[in-house]
């Protein structure tokens, strides 16, 4: 379990985040979404601990990131899987190599389980055949299954994904969304996702955090945010034509 | 204020090269990568320049000499100490901070735009021990560049001189060996191995701190040139005159 409060982010005189306080659950896809500018990646950056905040707090299992020392931090963070938004893999090595990097740093494992762990990985992902591409020659759809596969390797606790499917199609987007949520219920993690896909809302968001102007404007579950009330979450759930008949037939279904 | 922050940037990058090391069997295959991109891979250009440019002294000294009194084995006398004391560590250094620097830069800076380098600190790894101690451990390979660059220098001009028509073989190894002075050896590689330093770190601080996008990795390649070069200039002046001063 992830444990926020009151954290507040400024650059320069850009107040950033202005006290978001809340709680990610283990097992669960949490999901932050908001508009461009509303704090997310900055948010986000401040749970992986690569910004640091100005005041308030950010507990992993009840342990203070801000209290650990620096090498306890870099324990923590071995414990964290991270899918960045345009992938971040490292282009010097090929798919393998990037999926084997987190157990060649931080297991003493022998090549062969190194290699048999990547290739579980690698399936998990449905990429057992990439093995020896580099990423320049992987589509973006297999570039972010690459980096899923990164990110659980080592078997993490917690799984960040910044925009998982942005620049993906729907339907390889969806496969990415469902992805992530059969790995977080599969391997028990607290997953968190920074998106402004309202059909990564619908089909994973089992906990929905809604940024606005830095602030935390709203937070409940995916079947509760299309009743809410609240303007500005209806501004930006039905910005869509798709989304103001989703909600019609919500409040019919209820009728 | 900008360039006092960025002095203090660099050291503490300086101090953080050194901790929380990367796991050994990891940063072995890192080092020999970086040696052969950074050392191996520079021989071919520096060979080249070295041994043109050798010769190009010995024909300018040569040309130069119309005094029948001054010996005929200056030529090789002043090549060599051309060569030894000043092309060879420093303009060499200059190249390299081109070559070498761009390319530290450039790869860096690259990391940090597609955000490999906050793959790195997310996964806990010291990212400045993991990009930058290969480098500087590759650099420490340095002195042999210079070695080769100060032989291929002098023989560059061995040959212009002989094939040239400009002086005998005897009377340009006469001057190569004449009052030759051992502590210029030791002063030319103390030069080199504090480039050595600065061509590792400088050009990693422009490609580590940069920011923005592909425009801007360029614009941090160019400035890490000028800063790497104007640092070279200034350590090259201030080690001459508490060395040979």
């Amino acid at each position: 379990m992830i444990e926020v409060k009151n954290i507040h982010k400024s650059f320069g005189d850009a107040h950033i985040l202005k006290g978001i306080s809340t709680t990610f659950e283990k097992g669960k896809t949490n999901l932050i979404i908001g508009q461009s500018g509303s704090g997310k990646t900055v948010f986000l950056k401040c749970l992986l601990g690569l910004f640091n905040f100005e005041k308030g707090s950010i507990s992993y299992e009840g342990k203070d990131f801000n209290e650990l020392s620096t090498d306890a931090r870099a324990d923590l963070r071995a414990e964290m899987g991270m899918v960045f938004q345009g992938s971040a893999l490292f282009d010097s090595m090929t798919i393998l190599e990037n999926v084997m990097f987190p157990l060649r740093m931080f297991t003493r494992q022998s090549k062969s389980e190194m290699k048999d762990r990547a290739d579980f990985v690698l399936n998990r992902v449905n990429l057992s055949d990439a093995h020896n591409k580099m990423p320049s020659e992987a589509s973006g759809g297999m570039q972010k299954r690459v980096a899923i596969a990164r990110a659980i390797v080592n078997k993490p606790k917690y799984l960040f994904c910044d925009e998982p499917n942005s620049g993906l199609d729907p339907k390889t987007a969806m496969v990415i969304d469902n992805l992530i949520q059969e790995i977080t219920n599969e391997f028990d993690i607290t997953t968190v996702i920074n998106t402004h896909d309202m059909n990564s809302v619908m089909e994973i968001g089992e906990k929905i955090l809604f940024l606005k102007d830095g602030l935390k404007e709203w937070e409940g579950s995916k079947e509760n945010i299309f009743k809410t009330d609240n303007e500005a979450v209806t501004n930006f759930v039905y910005s869509s034509e798709l989304f103001k008949k989703v909600r019609k037939m919500y409040i019919e279904g209820d009728q | 204020m900008t360039y006092l922050h960025n002095i203090g940037a660099y050291f503490i990058m300086i101090k953080d090269i050194f901790r929380k090391p990367t796991k050994w069997s990891v940063m072995k295959t890192l080092i020999l990568k970086d040696i052969d991109d950074l050392i191996i891979g520079s021989l071919g250009i520096v060979a080249f320049i070295a041994f043109f440019v050798g010769g190009v002294v010995a024909i300018q000294t040569s040309l130069n000499i119309s005094n029948p009194l001054i010996p005929k084995y200056l030529v090789g006398f002043a090549t060599r100490q051309s060569i030894v004391l000043e092309f060879a560590p420093t303009f060499i250094s200059i190249i390299m901070a081109g070559k070498v620097g761009s390319f530290i830069t450039s790869s860096i800076g690259t990391m940090r735009v597609t955000e490999q380098i906050d793959a790195l600190e997310v996964m806990g790894i010291n990212a400045i021990n993991y990009l930058v101690f290969p480098k500087f451990i590759a650099l420490a390979l340095y002195p042999f560049v210079i070695s080769i660059a100060m032989f291929l220098g002098i023989l560059g001009g061995l040959v212009a001189c002989v094939y040239g028509g400009y002086g005998t073989y005897e009377n340009y190894i006469e001057g190569v060996q004449t009052d030759f002075i051992v502590f210029h050896m030791i002063y030319a590689f103390i030069k080199t191995m504090v480039f050595a330093f600065v061509l590792a770190t400088i050009p990693s601080f422009y490609g580590y701190f940069m920011k923005g996008g592909a425009l801007e990795v360029g614009k941090a390649s160019t400035t890490s040139f000028v800063w790497t070069s104007v640092v070279i200039i200034l350590l090259n002046f201030l080690l001459t005159s508490l060395l040979l001063g």
